[in-house]
């Protein structure tokens, strides 16, 4: 069931999209994720209601977007970008350090529900290689050291 | 980054008051006089682009202007620079595209991850707006337009222009056939334009300024300055603002301040992933349109990904395919099959399971993606790299096969 807060929330953005109703689905749905990590099949259903569209149709969008979690996440999720210039400048070795260091797998949550640790496409970074989107923020020139600093700030 | 104040103190929205003065088709052609070229990647001339929307009393309403800033091709990071160095020159830009199409409404389509940049260009939007320069009767010419931002969720197809319509339009963003072209059939099947953010912002500039200046400042016959960058290995990763055709050398040289410190140049993709590979034979080429092209590979966006002689081919393609692959919309099987293939082949050349007839192989999918056999530009864009690959590291693919393995590590890729 969605809140009274989220359904007045998608209310609005379908108001911005004036008679388009259908263009607030990305925006809906991010409502629902701000406040839940991710979108159940439940939380879908009741997305579709308010947008007047098919659980197919809401679905075929969701599922389509790197950002619109399908499945359950961490309390943190951690972007870590593997494209073409963090490949080059030290992707692996960032990511061998999330290994050892804090137990996260690509993929994976961590036991403790703290972390999500997924691949990400370019990140629009590259001068500031290897980057990564940690719960929304960009952060650059990452070596082992700074992400310990930046992960220990996120219990 | 400047506010409204400060913009207009260095010459911002004079620009605008020019273009107002202008009818429509005049503005189209003083951008059409000025050679400005798509700086999305394609360089279509963006005169010519506008001048395929129906303009007039006969024509349909409402029309649309599309800014495209998803700006998610790996190695690309100039859109970011403008978005958040000067919103309101991006803001005067569309103004005066969407008085040159007679369009009422425009959209900037931002990737989610430019959060920073998207803030900016809210606050900048909400000035702009107080100021008289969007909104209804715009500095009193009976020109009405607002802008909304729509910040997507985050998959690279949504920066093929079509597959963006569709994601604007809260569809599942797949790209859609052309012909017909957005300008008289696009967004909700309405006339509607897509321009690159680093396009819109020379406009200004050349309807203040005008179309001669525009051309003078480039050292090619494409007109203006443009955008360059560099990631990897070089000492100063960074964009630059450079007069269009500044040569190769000069960028990666002077700028980017050349290789790092025990590294050196193998090659390099001139503007993004989906560029075919250039070598140090090549760095004498201005970097325009038509010379980049000549040389084999594409201007495209300008920011060049740098491959030095530590770092394997082989395994820096892994990375572009497994992207492309990974981004695929999946609409069109070449794409959705071909690409994840093409994963495999490279990761079992780097892992030292690599066949004899792997190379063929590898050589027989850049034909079979090529241009003309895939629904959309995606996947013929992933073979660039890989193409020119096996044509300038041929021996690098060889030595994976006969050594069994990576000769530049010994942990296998993850
Ligand atoms: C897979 C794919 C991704 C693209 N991504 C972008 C992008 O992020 N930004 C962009 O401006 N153009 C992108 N383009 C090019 C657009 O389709 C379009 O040509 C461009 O936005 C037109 O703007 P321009 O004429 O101002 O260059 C992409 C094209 C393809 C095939
Ligand atoms: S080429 Fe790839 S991205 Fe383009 S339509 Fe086909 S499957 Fe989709």
């Amino acid at each position: 069931m969605l809140t009274e807060a989220e359904r007045h929330e998608i209310e609005e953005e379908i108001a911005a999209v004036r008679e388009h109703t259908r263009a607030a689905v990305v925006e809906a749905l991010k409502v629902v994720q701000r406040r839940r990590g991710w979108v159940s099949d439940d939380d879908l259903g009741d997305v579709a209601t308010c947008l007047g569209l098919t659980r197919t149709e809401v679905d075929a969008v969701a599922t389509f977007y790197n950002k619109i979690f399908r499945r359950q996440v961490g309390r943190h999720v951690l972007l870590i970008c593997d494209s073409v210039t963090c490949w080059i400048m030290g992707y692996h070795d960032l990511l061998e350090h999330l290994r050892a260091k804090w137990g996260m797998e690509l993929g994976e949550t961590t036991a403790d529900n703290r972390f999500t640790l997924l691949p990400v496409a370019c990140l629009g970074l590259c001068e500031q290689a290897p980057a990564m989107l940690l719960d929304g923020e960009l952060y650059g020139n990452l070596t082992p050291a700074r992400l310990d600093e930046i992960l220990a700030t996120h219990a | 980054m400047p506010d409204l104040r400060e913009y207009e103190q260095a010459g911002g929205y004079a620009g605008l008051r020019v273009a107002l003065r202008m009818t429509s088709t005049e503005v189209q052609g003083t951008v059409k006089a000025a050679n400005l070229r798509g700086r999305g990647g394609a360089g279509f001339p963006t005169g010519v682009k506008w001048s395929a929307v129906p303009l007039g009393e006969g024509a349909r309403r409402p029309k649309y202007l599309v800014v495209n800033a998803d700006e998610m091709e790996p190695g690309v990071m100039k859109d970011r620079i403008l978005l958040e160095g000067n919103p309101h020159q991006l803001i005067e830009g569309i103004v005066i595209a969407a008085h040159a199409i007679e369009a009422e409404h425009a959209f900037i389509f931002i990737r989610l991850a430019y959060r920073e940049a998207a803030e900016r260009l809210r606050r900048a939007i909400e000035e702009a707006a107080s100021a008289g320069y969007l909104g209804a009767n715009i500095l009193g010419s009976g020109l009405n337009l607002d802008i909304a931002v729509h910040r997507s969720a985050g998959r690279y197809i949504c920066g093929e222009e079509t597959a963006l319509l569709n994601a604007l339009e809260g569809k599942r963003p797949i790209p859609r056939a052309k012909p017909p072209f957005p300008q008289t059939v696009g967004l909700w099947g309405q006339p509607t334009v897509v321009n690159n953010v680093e396009t819109l912002c020379c406009v200004p500039h050349i309807l203040r300024h005008g179309p001669e200046w525009f051309l003078g400042l480039s050292r090619s016959s494409d007109g203006g300055t443009k955008l360059y960058g560099a990631s990897g290995r070089v000492r100063r990763p960074g964009v630059w603002e450079l007069p269009m055709g500044t040569p190769l050398r000069e960028i990666l040289e002077e700028h980017a301040g050349g290789m790092r410190e025990g590294y050196q140049l193998r090659g390099l993709l001139p503007g993004g992933a989906s560029t075919d590979f250039l070598t140090p034979e090549h760095l004498d080429i201005p970097m325009d349109f038509g010379s980049v092209t000549q040389a084999g590979s594409r201007l495209g966006t300008g920011t060049m990904v740098v491959l030095d002689d530590q770092t394997c081919p082989v395994s820096m393609l892994i990375s572009l395919e497994q992207f492309f692959a990974r981004e695929s919309c999946g609409w069109c099987t070449p794409c959705r099959e071909g690409l994840p293939w093409v994963v495999r082949l490279l990761r079992a050349l780097e892992n030292g399971d690599g066949r004899s007839d792997d190379v063929a192989l590898l050589e027989a999918h850049t034909r079979l993606l090529g241009p003309g056999r895939t629904f959309c530009a995606l996947a013929p864009g992933a073979m660039e790299p890989l193409q020119s690959a096996l044509k300038y590291f041929h021996e690098d693919f060889t030595r994976h096969i006969a050594e069994r393995g990576c000769p530049w590590r010994k942990a296998p890729v993850v």
